[in-house]
């Protein structure tokens, strides 16, 4: 909720909404709020803090189906198949679009809108690189026998990475809307935390596949 | 965002600096570059592992893990800016994190995962 000077409490300590318009991580439209924080951020990191619960499910719950043993199952297990040379190579790509994001927002706060649109641009499409491999290993599963329905941990395997990868995608919507908007002119220096709301969301696909690439590829 | 980069932009001609907060002690373009070939080189050691892990016994876990806590620490705090912003965001996230953490490995334990 965004709280204005004018119409708090006076009774109320004030120190902290007199402060917010020039604190230093502050709103960054100047708007004073009651935390002298950006809501938008605050709701940003409030969301990643609640996606931690879904994907600690996902993984959680495709370890435990990976570790049970069970008879007559059908179709093979999915740790036979994992092409870790070809994974790695996603996971790097994945890495690098974080590093193209960063260097977006910088861009932004330098007010060069050439160099945001060409490191966004960059990042959309090192994430469509990410997910088009992923599409290429789910089809290479379901080649060797493996599909959604083959078994229970197939079934989680699915989820989980299909689940990442919808993130990614919304993901990579979201950038090219910026890419929009700041070819439309609406995207200025003075509205950079836009750029880096939707960064921190990015980044947040990162450190979740960090997580998956190690625990789910390379534990087996 | 340094000193120097932000000169740059003035010298070139970029809109005037109106969001003092936004590029406030950010790290350059450069220190991100380092960061990222950081994460480059644990991502290779990572997938090093995989060609070794019969040498490395019983320690692979521990190494695979060590090395994902360092990588996902790196992108929260740099990239994430976590490390230059409010600890607020840094307090927020971490309960989502250390909560999910909690109640995942009660749920493991449960069902005699480990």
């Amino acid at each position: 909720m965004s709280v204005t000077a004018e119409t708090h409490d006076p009774d109320a300590p004030t120190a902290a909404i007199d402060r917010a318009p020039h604190s230093e991580h502050g709103p960054a439209d100047g708007h004073a709020t009651s935390t002298g924080l950006s809501n938008e951020k605050l709701g940003m990191w409030v969301f990643l803090g609640s996606e931690c619960l879904l994907f600690g499910g996902l993984i959680s719950t495709f370890l435990l189906l990976r570790s049970r043993e069970v008879e007559d199952m059908r179709g093979p297990e999915v740790a036979d198949l994992y092409d870790i040379p070809f994974t790695s190579v996603s996971s790097f790509v994945l890495l690098m679009s974080s590093l193209t994001m960063v260097l977006a927002l910088a861009a932004i706060q330098r007010g060069d809108q050439q160099r945001l649109r060409a490191w966004l641009v960059t990042t959309a499409l090192l994430g469509s690189t990410f997910v088009a491999g992923q599409v290429y290993e789910f089809t290479a599963f379901l080649r060797e026998g493996l599909g959604f329905t083959t078994n229970l941990q197939s079934s989680a395997f699915f989820v989980l990475t299909g689940f990442h990868g919808v993130h990614v995608t919304i993901g990579i919507v979201m950038l090219m809307s910026l890419v929009v908007m700041s070819a439309r002119g609406s995207l200025t220096r003075q509205r950079a935390e836009t750029v880096e709301i939707a960064g921190l969301y990015w980044h947040f696909v990162d450190v979740v596949w960090i997580i998956i690439f190690t625990v789910v590829y390379l534990i087996r | 965002m340094s000193t120097e980069t932000t000169e740059e932009a003035h010298r070139e001609g970029h809109e005037p600096d109106a969001t003092h907060d936004a590029t406030h002690d950010h790290p350059s373009d450069g220190k991100y570059i380092q960061i990222a070939l950081i994460l480059a080189a644990l991502t290779a050691a990572e997938v090093a592992t995989f060609y070794v892990e019969d040498s490395l016994g019983s320690l692979l876990v521990p190494i695979l893990l060590s090395m994902m806590v360092v990588k996902f620490f790196i992108v929260a705090a740099w990239f994430m800016h976590l490390r230059f912003d409010s600890n607020l965001f840094t307090r927020l996230f971490l309960s989502g994190l250390l909560l999910a953490t909690g109640v995942y490995l009660i749920f493991l334990l449960t069902f005699e995962f480990f």
